[in-house]
């Protein structure tokens, strides 16, 4: 999100105070949500494709709502008037080859091509949906689908394979192909928020959301390119509150305001400040000394913080002007004292809902399968936090950060298990106790601080060289 | 969450919330008052962190590009604060101040390689006095073509206590109208102006590319892009002091030999008067400013096609006669006032050159700065 976005939510949230009856308010979140989702996308360089790759956003989340609605709901009439708008607005969009529209899309393909669009892909969803009987088929291929997809966008090779097929399509050089031609802004988000409503059907967890509280769910336009990841049940209880929600609470408005503000000066601030000098393959190689590298590392570390945490601030505060509360993603991550702290302190919404996805459910069936604990939770832990790493990108540095964590974490729980007993007995000794807290704290960051080598490095070979260069070896 | 307790517990009301935005908006409004009437920004244009916390810059900050640690801002101050003719004068030092355009900043050169760089790499010692004292050459150039532009930093930069002043100049540098034509000239508008009535320049104090700030503009809000220029100048010092880069060196054209057959210069065809056409005014100025400190004046080396219509040309920018009668026209000055003058118009081969016809290449300015030695000895022991 840019000032310039962020100026026209907080307008909107302006207008939604002060204008918008209770049992609209539902509905105002839906449509802006939507419209959202084509105003924040970015151009890209294939000709229609942001167009397309919103209306996709769009029919995925309806999709994902046909899958999981809850058995024996009918469906209702405004399920069928938030479909009807959402197609609308979607062919909406098609104006702006006759009236300016730019703040909201460039480039939509014409009415007739955007029609075409998403009649075949509502046609090929019937398709694939319809021979399934049974729901549990139907979710399992939901699902599939989405992984597959979701590794498609995350592996660059293929990405670029798809971008080159795309631009052959609208007959443009595919020669010229490149994985930034598909930058699905959001996708990452929109697909966990998609699996975990398949895997809660699934499971028989999901509450029964209408179309309009699913939709606004998955592309909530504060939430919608980088997160917090809500949880649907906690979102619709938001939705039906909003009927009744005193939109001019003056708690709830101040809070926001200020986490808006607190938000603003972390992003733009400092960590825009930050990025002028932080670790990036370009300055890897271009700083001359050893004790720079450290701090153009300790740099990179801040700015991320500062970044994606103002970023949340942001978010959050948006969606309290409009009644939501957004979940927390970071709590003072780097005063953590151990790495499993810091794991439920940063990018909590994530690793919350690794926890809920890929570490409970593969804990649970490794002992059934009586394998021992500290195996369990070895394999547990990295299997956690390959995913964590291979969600950002599937590339080597990130499988490797992802396995420097998912070791962090086992070492970690081996050593507390040991010493469960003496830590428990420093609690008597505070002097102790705190200097254990601190070097803790030391300990944790600094191991997290070299972890960022892999994340910010775009190869093996250029975060081997950071290593080497961080103790003074220079290849 | 623990984190954020002393926002959550606190109960606010319409009334407090009102009492915030009541103070915040007096507050800016209040700072926004300061500004105009205070206009601290050249003042706060003086904090740097360079010189102290980041070393000094080697070249005038210019070219916006966060991975070279470089952006181009219009205060003078500011840039000369970054430089690092603002770090204390050692005492064995003779200061010498080299004044141009892209030339002398060094476009497509890294620092140690520019003209400064090279007369520093020299070591040159005023052997002639009794302490033997170094010769420490600062790079003033900026990469637009203006004396005005030049004159402009040698104002700020007197305050530095230079002992020589090197002035590179070429004609399209004095051509009149490029004088007020340059965004830093345009944008430093009391100091331009006070330097054209001071020195009773062929300028007028009005003209209206000189930007004057109506009351918005001289306020804090008006203001911010002044300022945000200034924190970034601070921070990339960090990414300067870190990796000693200031420029993106990016592939090139190089400069075109074959020439058109036109030869006009400006406009003017054949054989037209110069002299009028000549910003020889700020020449005259410029001695004015430099008040005692001696001043080198250097008609810099240019690129000499040997392409087709290089019997017409010399180049892309000048037709031989241009440059003839341009050369004629400054000696003439030169001569007339007693300056201290040195035509290397022609002193650099072709071959020295990069994308235009003023760039020099690593050895081209080698060569220029080696040109350089006697002259500037000379008049140091002079």
């Amino acid at each position: 999100m840019a000032l310039p976005e962020i100026a026209v939510m907080l307008g909107f949230a302006l207008v939604y105070i002060l204008l918008i009856p209770g049992r609209w308010r539902g509905w105002a979140l839906l449509l802006a949500s939507v419209i959202g989702v084509y105003a924040l996308f970015p151009p890209l360089n294939i000709r229609w494709l942001e167009y397309s790759l919103a209306t996709a956003t769009l029919l995925l989340a309806v999709g994902g709502w046909w899958l999981t609605r809850a058995p024996g709901r009918a469906i209702q009439r405004e399920d069928v008037a938030v479909f009807a708008s959402v197609v609308l607005i979607a062919l909406g969009m098609t104006a702006a080859r006759q009236i300016d529209l730019s703040a909201l899309i460039s480039r939509p393909p014409p009415l007739l091509a955007a029609l075409t669009g998403i009649a075949l892909a509502v046609g090929s969803f019937g398709l694939v949906v319809w021979p399934l009987r049974k729901r549990p088929a139907r979710l399992t291929v939901g699902l599939l689908a989405l992984i597959a997809l979701f590794i498609v966008l995350k592996t660059d090779a293929l990405t670029t394979a798809l971008a080159s097929l795309l631009r052959a399509q609208v007959g443009q050089d595919a020669s010229l192909a490149s994985p930034l031609d598909v930058r699905w802004l959001g996708f990452s988000y929109v697909a966990f928020r998609l699996i975990h409503t398949l895997r809660d059907r699934q499971t028989g967890l999901l509450p029964a959301l209408s179309l309009r509280q699913y939709l606004t769910y998955v592309v909530f336009f504060p939430a919608y390119a980088a997160g917090p990841i809500d949880r649907a049940e906690h979102h619709q209880k938001a939705d039906e509150a909003l009927a009744t929600l005193n939109a001019r609470d003056p708690q709830r408005i101040t809070i926001a305001l200020t986490r808006i503000g607190i938000g603003l000066f972390k992003k733009f601030v400092i960590a825009d400040g930050l990025a002028i000098f932080s670790l990036s393959a370009v300055t890897a190689a271009q700083v001359e000394t050893t004790a720079g590298l450290w701090l153009l590392l300790y740099a990179y570390a801040f700015r991320l913080y500062f970044d994606f945490s103002g970023y949340t601030d942001i978010a959050i505060g948006i969606g309290l002007l409009f009644g939501v509360r957004l979940p927390e993603n970071f709590d003072r991550p780097y005063l953590r004292p151990n790495i499993a702290a810091f794991w439920q302190s940063w990018h909590k919404s994530l690793s919350d809902w690794a926890r809920f996805y890929v570490y409970t459910p593969l804990t649970r069936s490794l002992l059934r399968r009586k394998w021992g604990g500290p195996l369990v939770f070895g394999l547990a832990s990295l299997a956690t936090m390959l995913m964590i790493g291979l969600w950002h990108g599937v590339t080597v540095p990130f499988f490797v950060w992802g396995v420097w964590h998912g070791l962090g974490l086992t070492i970690h729980k081996l050593w507390s298990d040991r010493t469960r007993r003496w830590y428990r007995d420093l609690q008597k000794r505070p002097g102790q106790r705190q200097l254990w807290q601190v070097g803790g704290v030391l300990l944790t960051f600094h191991f997290v601080l070299l972890g960022w080598v892999w994340f910010a490095a775009p190869d093996l070979t250029s975060a081997l060289r950071v290593f080497g260069g961080l103790v003074g070896v220079r290849w | 969450m623990k984190g954020w307790r002393w926002l959550m517990d606190f109960p606010y009301t319409w009334g407090f919330f009102g009492r915030v935005v009541l103070k915040a908006s007096a507050l800016f409004l209040l700072l926004n008052l300061v500004f105009i009437v205070a206009q601290p920004l050249p003042t706060l244009s003086h904090l740097s962190v360079y010189n102290w916390l980041v070393p000094g810059r080697e070249r005038l900050p210019y070219g916006e590009s966060a991975d070279a640690f470089n952006l181009t801002l219009d205060s003078v101050p500011a840039m000369l604060a970054s430089h690092q003719l603002s770090r204390a004068k050692a005492p064995d030092e003779v200061r010498v101040l080299l004044l141009g355009d892209s030339s002398v900043w060094g476009m497509l050169l890294p620092p140690h390689d520019t003209l400064s760089g090279w007369l520093n790499r020299a070591n040159l010692r005023a052997a002639g006095q009794p302490e033997g004292r170094r010769l420490v050459f600062y790079n003033l150039g900026y990469p637009t073509l203006s004396a005005l532009k030049d004159l402009l930093i040698l104002d700020g930069a007197m305050g530095h206590t230079p002992d020589l002043i090197v002035w590179v100049i070429t004609p399209d540098s004095l051509y009149r109208e490029h004088q007020l034509g340059v965004p830093l000239v345009q944008r430093n508008t009391e100091t331009v102006r006070d330097l054209i009535r001071r020195y009773d320049l062929d300028e007028s104090p009005d003209d209206p590319r000189l930007q004057s700030d109506d009351l918005f503009g001289r306020s804090l809000i008006g203001q911010r892009r002044a300022l945000a220029d200034l924190w970034r100048l601070q921070l990339f010092g960090i990414g300067w002091a870190l990796t000693g880069i200031d420029q993106v060196y990016a592939d090139y054209t190089p400069v075109s030999n074959d020439l058109p057959d036109d030869e006009t210069w400006q406009g003017q065809p054949r054989g037209a008067d110069l002299a009028p056409l000549l910003a020889l005014d700020v020449l005259h100025a410029g001695q004015g400013r430099a008040g005692q400190v001696p001043i080198l004046w250097i008609n810099a080396p240019i690129y000499r096609a040997d392409g087709s219509n290089s019997d017409l040309r010399y180049n892309v920018w000048y037709p031989r006669w241009t440059m003839a009668a341009a050369r004629d026209i400054m000696a003439q000055v030169m001569r007339e006032q007693s300056w201290h003058y040195l035509d290397a118009w022609d002193a650099i081969p072709p071959s020295a050159f990069t994308d235009s016809p003023l760039h020099l290449t690593q050895d081209g300015s080698r060569q220029f700065a080696a040109l350089l030695h006697d002259p500037v000895l000379r008049l140091v022991r002079e």
